[in-house]
């Protein structure tokens, strides 16, 4: 189900706001604009819509508009021109009681450098969100403890925000955002100022989280690690505009443009690509059907030295050898049951290359990939080279 | 060339000005004299009431005061016990209640007025454009100038006194509260927005807890300037240390001027103190 719906939203800062839509119509890019008419393009033209329960990450760098753009979502910024639909209900055009309702109700933000009330307890942060829709003391208090206990700072309830480190102070603003229970997360680069070992910690905590609490989270970064590693889909944005919109596996391996290409060049691939992303379709023969005659004549066209034994639902069997293939075929044998070797390596299809390469590196088959014993693919070493080189698809398939 | 200067003839301003002050003289003089008289009232009330209290007793509550806010130092306690002391052995205590009173008054209502205008200003900008200058007009005039005017709504004795303070002393409070809460970080205030706040909750439970020890820091400076304008309200009958000083003035005492002047500063160094003690302790 659609949850948020973003249709042709422009921002621009400053006045002239008309004679800008002009140029922005004529293809002018940022850089024209502001040189022509001293005003700044904060968000250019963007449409997209965002699944419930999904984690939607919008990257880019600094200055490409994702902060303006995750702010329009709840209107800390309005929008110049489109309009933002949340299930359904217009956003741009909501009056000021209906936009407090849906800020209270059904979204919650959480800030890169945390936003904590300094004057306040732990505790008193935490409530925030409670207090000003006037819920009773006792009542905010209890949720507001267990949005804390939660996050595991139980502990800390009567504390203030600067007696905590960073990464404990962001989990403070997690709960803070969690506490009123809303269905959409705004998360503004909400790990970025932690140091890189607490980063990763918090992203698998949310990715964990995510699994339980199943909340609409628009997740903003500027570390395409980050984003490929908790993103279901990814907007990358470069200049106020989207440049692709995909899942992690389409952002890294069709990049759109030459923009994209630079930004992933750098990604450890080893982490997010999997067996799935980089397997060849399999030669095989079935168990039932051929004979090593069969097996060798195939292995002879494909110029390979072993072949796939397959069952008739495409169960994996084992392998041959092209050595044994001929041995048995000179001492007419039949059947392949007898020459099957059975040590062939496999994997899941879900494996990252990363646990690939302890598979493959002390094997001379190629390693097999598997979906619940059923044969999909194989992998052998050249491809993970390519993969990892940053070869894109289409690139390996002609391989 | 003189001649395009002597073009325009004396514009009539002091002329205009005088005919404004008497218009709103008598215009509001219905205003302006309860006012005064039930001020007056007020004001001897208060320091009737600081007279009363025993002067050994009222020495020992400022010295606890002091001795609690500057974190249970005795520097402050120490000073605050002999400067009181010395100033009640001099025979100044009337003199110092009075002028407590004045201090104490126009600093309140500068603060009572001040803050809410400071909000103002902070929340609209055309509020901030058109009072900027008017505080810089307020700061800037010599203060003896709002002593006329003083005198032609309230007549003369501690009333025009405090008008004349207020008006001199409200800047900073002001100031400083725009400046503290235009201070308040932007992602405080857009958390506070993002959850949901209404103006008065974002106001109330965000920005002016956060500027607090900003608007203290003003408030300590409007006191300052409350207590400078002591000895210039005298001359318009305000009593107090500052009469005394003007007195002595006037006979060339050089003695008696200086011990009421001493009064004064121990006063300035105790009050100083005190509210700066209390702006960092709103810091924490």
């Amino acid at each position: 189900m659609t949850k948020i719906k973003v249709e042709n939203v422009t921002k621009i800062f400053g006045k002239k706001s008309e004679r800008v839509t002009e140029l922005l119509n004529q293809n002018k890019s940022k850089q024209e604009i502001l040189q022509e008419t001293g005003v700044t393009v904060g968000v250019n033209n963007v449409s997209f819509t965002i699944e419930e329960g999904e984690v939607f990450v919008i990257m880019g760098l600094s200055g490409s508009g994702k902060s303006t753009l995750v702010r329009m979502l709840n209107r800390l910024i309005d929008t110049t021109q489109g309009n933002i639909y949340l299930d359904g209900e217009n956003l741009s055009k909501m009056n000021k009681k209906d936009l407090r309702e849906v800020r209270r109700k059904k979204m919650s933000m959480v800030f890169q450098n945390f936003a904590l009330f300094p004057q306040r307890t732990i505790l008193e942060n935490t409530e925030y969100g409670l207090e000003i829709q006037g819920i009773d003391k006792k009542e905010r208090t209890k949720k507001a403890t267990q949005a804390l206990e939660n996050a595991g700072l139980g502990d800390y309830i009567h504390q203030h925000p600067n007696q905590l480190s960073g990464g404990m102070q962001q989990r403070v603003g997690l709960a803070r955002a969690l506490a009123n229970n809303p269905e959409i997360l705004l998360m503004d680069e909400a790990f970025s100022a932690l140091d890189p070992l607490i980063r990763k910690e918090m992203q698998d905590e949310l990715v964990e989280l995510q699994a339980t609490v199943k909340k609409t989270i628009i997740f903003i970064t500027h570390d395409l690690n980050e984003a490929l590693r908790i993103g279901d889909r990814i907007a990358l944005m470069k200049d106020g505009a989207i440049v692709q919109i995909g899942t992690p596996e389409e952002i890294l391996m069709k990049p759109a443009d030459d923009y994209v290409e630079r930004f992933v060049e750098d990604v450890d691939r080893s982490k997010v690509l999997t067996a799935e992303n980089i397997m060849k379709r399999p030669e095989t023969v079935n168990i039932n059907k051929h004979g090593p005659r069969v097996a060798l004549e195939q292995m002879k066209r494909e110029g390979i030295s072993s072949i796939i034994v397959v069952d008739d639902n495409r169960n994996l069997k084992g392998y041959v050898t092209a050595e044994d293939a001929s041995e048995a075929r000179k001492n007419s044998i039949t059947s392949l049951e007898t020459i099957l070797k059975l040590d062939i390596p496999t994997v899941d299809r879900t494996t990252t290359m990363n646990d690939i390469f302890s598979v493959i590196h002390d094997t001379v088959t190629p390693v097999a990939v598997v979906d619940n014993k059923k044969l999909i693919g194989i992998i052998v070493r050249g491809a993970v080279i390519a993969a990892l080189a940053g070869e894109s698809e289409e690139e390996l398939i002609n391989e | 060339m003189n001649n395009i200067l002597n073009l325009v003839p004396k514009l009539p301003v002091a002329e205009q000005i005088e005919k404004l002050t008497a218009w709103i003289t008598q215009t509001f003089s219905f205003l302006f004299n309860p006012i005064q008289t039930y001020s007056e009232l007020f004001m001897d009330g208060i320091t009737t009431f600081l007279l009363f209290i025993p002067p050994i007793i009222f020495i020992l509550l400022i010295a606890l005061l002091a001795f609690f806010v500057s974190g249970k130092k005795f520097g402050l306690t120490t000073f605050s016990v002999v400067g009181l002391w010395f100033i009640y052995n001099q025979g100044h205590w009337e003199n110092l209640m009075n002028t407590i009173t004045l201090v104490l008054v126009a600093s309140l209502l500068s603060v009572i007025i001040g803050v809410p205008f400071g909000i103002l200003m902070a929340k609209s900008t055309i509020a901030n454009n058109i009072l900027k200058p008017v505080l810089d007009f307020m700061q800037t005039m010599p203060a003896f100038v709002y002593l006329i005017p003083a005198v032609a709504f309230f007549g003369i004795g501690v009333v025009p006194g405090v008008f004349a303070s207020l008006i001199f002393a409200i800047p900073p409070t002001v100031r400083f509260t725009n400046l503290g809460i235009r201070q308040v970080s932007t992602e405080l205030v857009e958390a506070a927005e993002a959850f949901g706040s209404t103006g008065f909750q974002r106001l109330f439970k965000v920005e002016l807890p956060l500027a607090t020890s900003t608007i203290m820091a003003g408030i300590n400076q409007t006191v300052m300037l409350a207590l400078s304008m002591v000895v210039i309200a005298s001359m318009i009958g305000a009593p107090g240390l500052g009469r005394e000083v003007l007195s002595s003035l006037q006979r060339a005492q050089i003695g008696t001027g200086f011990v009421s002047g001493i009064g004064l500063v121990v006063l300035a160094i105790i009050i100083d103190r005190i509210t700066q003690k209390l702006t960092n302790k709103t810091k924490k």
